[in-house]
This record gives C-alpha cells, structure tokens and sequence, in this order.
C-alpha cells in the first residue's frame, strides 16, 4: 500500500516536472500569465491538448509567440485576440458566451435537469405504483398474524 | 405502458442520429476567421534566390491566385503535387508558394526533384507568416483575389476532384469579370 502510493506521487512529480517552460520572464507575475494562457489555448494540430502540454511544431511556435507578446506588453485579452483573428474561437478552450457558443454553456446542465427530470418522473410513477393497491384491512391482520407466526 | 418501450428507442434513435453526423464531421477542418478578410502582408525572401523577395503585393497583381503552403518533410504535400504541376501547365490561375518551417536546401532539392510549379515560393523559415495567415497544417491552399481578399481556404492536399468541386468554382467566378 504504502509502495503503490509512492509510485502515484512519484508520477504526478514527473508530470508537474515536464510543464515546466523553458521561457524566460522578467517577472514571477509575467510567468504566471504565460502558463495560464498557454494552457487556455488549443492546439491546432493535437486538437485534444492545449499550446502548453504539446510539442507539435505549430504549438512551439505559439508558445513562442505569447512569450514575446507577454515581453512586448501586450495584455492577455490582446494575445487572445492575436489568436482567434488567426485561428478562430476553436483555439478557445472558454469561448465566449454567444448565441452559436450557448449549447456549449448550458448543454451540460440543460441534460442534467433533463435526465433528473426523467429519473424523478420514474420514481414517483413506481412509488403510486405501489401504493395503489393497498392491502384492506383483514388482509393485514392476515399478514400480521403471519408474520407472528413466524416468531 | 406503452410509452416505457417507445420511449428508449425514440432516445436511442435520436442518439444514433446524432453520432452519425458527429462521425461525418472532419474535426480537422477548422473553418478560418480570414475568409473574407484582407489577406495579412508579408515580406519573406524567395526560397530560390534569396536576395528576391515575395510579399503580397505579388497576389494582388492578378484577378484571382493562389497561395499554397508546402514543405519538403510534408508528406501530403507530396501527394497533391503532380496535380499542382498540371494546375501550372494549364496556366489556369497564377501559383504561389508559402515555404513553411522547411530549411532552404531541403526546399530547393524538393523542387529540383519533382517540379516547380509556383510563380514564386516565398521562405517562411521560422513560420511567422504561417502564423499570420492561420496555417495549422501543411498543404493549405488559400485563393485570394485583386483586393488582396482571401476568398476561400482549403486544408489538404489538391486533387482534380478537390479542384473541380471547391476551388474551381470560387476561380471561376473571380475570373468572371476579366475573362
């Protein structure tokens, strides 16, 4: 037990160690910023992994890319825009709300309320279901007596 | 009752609807912002001779051009060049080249062993251009017309088929009023 906990701590060592940049900043601040966007970004190419977590050619490119532009003075929500006059809002893993993003924001809770809606209506229709037909009242003497019996 | 049974296949139905169109989607195309935009400039010496240059004022001279982006480690590149080198024999529509992340002997070599069929390749050897215009993956093939606007953006490689059902027509139309 206490090995196998080891080996997982050591692998989540591994991974912080690998996000590690190689960049360069002139403040902690700067660097910060650097990793937040870059992990908010969407690579193109490994479309399931941001700009920071692949090294496809194109993703190296734009860590490059938002690393000048944070040196230069450009603000996150300029950068951001660099991008998406480039690529599109699919870079974005947080797209903006809008009419043709609004699925994408409220999708997941509209089916959550829905599949609840489902489960509640079952549960209530099996609860009158057994309810319906009381037992009268000699047939619960009847089941007392039997369970009595039983003692 | 009755709605207990219809009601998992109604559900089942639509889920098989709906992952039937998700499969037909192409999630690698992605549609690009600069359709329809004003084609960003550029400056990038020529792959050929480096003292030249290619900027974008050599796509506006023309009524209608093509710039498609290619490097010699790309293997679809390959693959739609034959049909790039038939495109320029027909002289159908002027073709540039946009050098992406290649080195310049590579580059060169590529074209000496199998053909040059563009006007002129610009270098965008650390592919900030490519940047610029978008390029995600190599080939990528944008039509843009006299104004400098991209009018069509197409991902992948050419073949005759690609040709006559999506970039000829856009072609043609721009061609319309000169022709």
């Amino acid at each position: 037990m206490k090995y196998s906990l080891g080996v997982i701590l050591l692998l989540f060592s591994l991974a912080v160690q690998a996000s590690i940049s190689a960049y360069e900043f002139n403040t902690p601040e700067q660097e910060s910023r650097f990793n937040t966007l870059s992990q908010e970004l969407r690579c193109l190419v490994c479309q399931n992994q941001n700009i920071a977590d692949s090294n496809a050619g194109l993703a190296v490119d734009l860590r490059r890319q938002i690393h000048e532009m944070i040196l230069a003075g450009k603000t996150d929500q300029e950068i951001i825009e660099f991008m998406t006059q480039r690529y599109g809002e699919f870079v974005l893993y947080r797209p903006p709300m809008r009419a043709g993003t609004l699925l994408l924001w409220i999708g997941p809770f509209a089916l959550l309320i829905l599949g609840g809606g489902i489960m509640a209506w079952f549960v209530r229709q099996r609860v009158g279901a057994t309810q319906e037909n009381p037992l009268s009242k000699a047939e619960q003497k009847h089941l007392a007596d039997l369970l009595k019996d039983k003692k | 009752m009755k709605l207990r049974f219809i009601l998992p296949l109604v559900v089942f139905t639509a889920l098989i609807v709906l992952f039937a169109i998700g499969l037909n989607l192409n999630p690698r195309e992605v549609p690009s912002p600069l359709i329809d935009k004003p084609a960003p400039s550029f400056d990038l010496p020529q792959v050929q001779q480096a003292e030249l240059r290619l900027t974008r004022d050599a796509l506006t001279q023309h009524p209608v051009s093509l710039l498609n982006v290619w490097a010699s480690w790309c293997v679809a590149c390959r693959q739609e060049h034959p049909f790039l080198m038939e495109l320029a024999r027909s002289k159908e529509v002027p073709i540039y080249g946009l050098n992406y992340k290649d080195e310049r002997d590579d580059a060169v070599a590529w074209l000496q062993r199998f053909g040059d069929p563009y006007l002129v390749s610009g270098f965008d050897h650390d592919g900030r251009v490519g940047i610029d215009w978008g390029v995600y993956g190599v080939p990528e093939t944008f039509i843009v017309d006299a104004q400098g606007t991209i009018r069509y953006k197409h991902i992948g490689p050419l073949s005759p088929q690609v040709w006559k059902e999506k970039l000829e027509p856009v072609v043609r139309q721009l061609q319309g009023g000169v022709r």
